[in-house]
């Protein structure tokens, strides 16, 4: 009785205790709100690159370029006059998600490698425009003077991060629940099923080029909403918002948390910020060295990342209750 | 009117000839082995530190450290291929970027813990500075000497791949691998030398190029981009494609930051997703797919 059935919906002990954590750290760590606001950002981030990547398969190098529209929306806004954090959101979503949509039909033309190319284009393309652009961005310099108005008319955003922290966990959340309900809706198989077999959808009647589109865009809004995020809490928005580096950071970020997991993106960077921030101490140039030896063996060793090699065990540990 | 705008073709030359020679190692490995090698440009830079090195600290005249650039990056070029690259041929694109990620990471890391992070002195033997007066257009020596070299490789080159025996098993090997290996081909080793060779020629490219480019831990990333470019707008499997891409990329880049100084290297990415739309396969693609 399990053929044709939707994937399960329902919340797994697991997911549960997951988002028990950034509960729980909020009052185990009070000194960690800002870097923990930094991991939640970064993860949900990860998490638009995981739907067209995990899901869809669709490689993106420039996938920064969303996430900095988004965040020098949100910060524009807050600097000339509306501050409301929501609605800034909100509008740093649309914009992105537009921006997506606008880019998705020179994306979805082409084949992998041409698509690994236009996407890096892209990212290099915005990251130009805006270095160039300084009357408005404030160039290298970033944008600065970017004041928030209260959280609900009550909440300020305190320089300890106490309300960011919790601001960032909620929006964050709220968005992850949008995410995983369409991961799980009949679209969601759709993506999956244009990951499997491009050739094969049009069989059954889906337009690949059509459920391409959609998902850029979508996944362009979410990245457009971390950015956002991470203007409203800093109160700054960087050049580098927009930085090749930062779009290559990501896909490490994505890939050693797994790709395809929902979870993959919050674990990975969970665990890439927190060791960097431990490493911060050395020399940079070692904590680059050794990210790159770790990305090396991964590909060469283990392919699947955090979330796959969690599989594994969970796989390993149920065999003999099975058999 | 007309002396700025030749002097613009001119120096977009020879930047395009040194774009050619770093991105036609990448568009053999593109081509040949399917591989998307984001770490070219360290093999560019491994060159330009090999003849900095042998320049400043050992005295080697300046002509003499190229080929040594050209032999250090084939040398390393080789190893890597035999050690980590061929594991990697049938993975995915999105495998290689990581795994070429890392290894540039790497590469960056090392060059500035032995080199540090500054720019690279190089001071060009005197035969090579200053500028002649042809048509009333003032060309840079060293610029020519660029171009010659390379006009001389690319005839060489062109021999290479269209009169030799190793040319026909290579063309051989990029149409068709399984049916090159089954005539009794040893695809592996041509694999393997073609490696070496764009790795060596990237690395001549990087020491040629020290004057132009520059040269600092940062080289494998900030042209990256260039050399992708030329691989990928020329298309795989011919001599003519990389470096009829290479040019234009190189006349519109210094053409742009000359006539549109205001925005720069929009110009170069605007073109690159333009030519990438347009012909998906690359100016000169041979592939069907």
């Amino acid at each position: 009785m399990t053929a044709l059935r939707l994937p399960s919906d329902r919340w797994h002990l697991a997911e549960v205790g997951f988002w028990l954590t950034p509960v729980a750290c909020f009052f185990l760590f009070p000194g960690y709100h800002v870097l923990g606001s930094q991991i939640l950002i970064v993860g949900l981030f990860a998490l638009s690159l995981d739907i067209i990547m995990g899901y869809t398969g669709i490689v993106s190098l420039g996938h920064a370029a969303f996430f900095g529209i988004g965040a020098y929306t949100a910060g524009l806004l807050a600097k000339h006059g509306w501050g409301e954090p929501f609605s800034g959101l909100l509008f740093a979503m649309l914009v992105s998600a537009l921006f997506g949509f606008l880019t998705s039909f020179l994306v979805v033309r082409g084949q992998e490698l041409v698509r690994l190319m236009v996407t890096l284009g892209i990212g290099l393309l915005v990251f130009e425009g805006a270095n160039k652009a300084a009357f408005i961005t404030g160039g290298v310099d970033g944008l600065i003077g970017v004041t928030m108005w209260k959280i609900f008319g009550v909440f300020r955003f305190d320089f300890r991060g106490y309300n960011g922290y919790l601001y960032t966990l909620g929006v964050v959340f709220a968005v992850f629940l949008l995410v995983r309900r369409i991961i799980h809706s009949p679209f969601g198989l759709r993506l999956r099923g244009v990951r499997e077999s491009r050739a094969r959808m049009p069989m059954i009647g889906a337009s690949v080029r059509r459920i391409e589109v959609s998902v850029f865009t979508f996944s362009a809004g979410v990245a457009g909403i971390a950015g956002g995020l991470l203007a409203q809490t800093t109160q700054f928005v960087g050049l580098d918002t927009l930085s090749f580096a930062r779009s290559a950071e990501l896909l490490i970020i994505l890939v050693f948390g797994g790709r395809g997991h929902l979870y993959g993106g919050l674990i990975g960077a969970a665990v890439y910020m927190l060791a960097r921030d431990w490493l911060a101490g050395l020399n940079p140039t070692y904590w680059q060295f050794w990210l790159g030896l770790l990305l090396v063996l991964m590909v060469l060793v283990a392919r699947g990342g955090i979330m796959d090699g969690l599989a594994l065990i969970q796989r390993r540990l149920n065999r003999p209750a099975a058999a | 009117m007309l002396a700025p705008f030749l002097g613009v073709l001119f120096d977009g030359l020879s930047y395009g000839s040194l774009l050619f020679l770093i991105g036609v190692g990448l568009s053999v490995t593109l081509g040949l082995m399917n591989f998307v090698n984001l770490a070219h440009g360290a093999f560019a830079m491994v060159g330009g530190y090999v003849a900095v090195t042998a320049m400043n600290r050992w005295g080697v005249p300046f002509l003499l450290a190229l080929p040594l650039a050209f032999v250090a990056s084939a040398l390393v070029g080789a190893v890597l291929e035999r050690t980590l690259y061929r594991w990697l041929y049938r993975a995915s694109h999105l495998d290689q970027v990581l795994f070429s990620i890392g290894l540039t990471f790497m590469a960056i890391a090392t060059a500035t813990f032995f080199f540090g992070p500054g720019h690279q002195p190089v001071t060009l033997p005197g035969f090579l500075r200053g500028q002649v007066s042809l048509w009333g257009v003032d060309l840079g020596v060293y610029r020519l000497f660029l171009i010659g070299t390379v006009v001389v490789l690319v005839v060489l080159l062109t021999l290479l791949v269209e009169r030799t025996r190793f040319g026909i098993q290579l063309r051989a090997a990029v149409d068709n691998q399984q049916a090159a290996a089954g005539v009794g081909i040893n695809v592996d080793r041509i694999f393997c030398i073609t490696f070496a060779l764009g790795t060596g020629l990237a690395g001549l490219g990087g020491g040629l190029g020290i004057d132009m480019l520059g040269l600092d831990p940062g080289f494998p990333l900030k042209y990256i981009v260039y050399f992708l470019l030329v691989a990928v707008i020329g298309g795989t499997g011919t001599i003519k494609g990389p470096l009829v891409s290479a040019m234009i990329l190189g006349v519109f880049d210094i053409a742009g930051k000359y006539y549109l100084p205001e925005i720069g290297a929009f110009v170069i990415y605007a073109l690159m997703i333009v030519l990438l739309l347009v012909f998906p396969a690359g100016l000169f693609g041979r592939r069907n797919t």
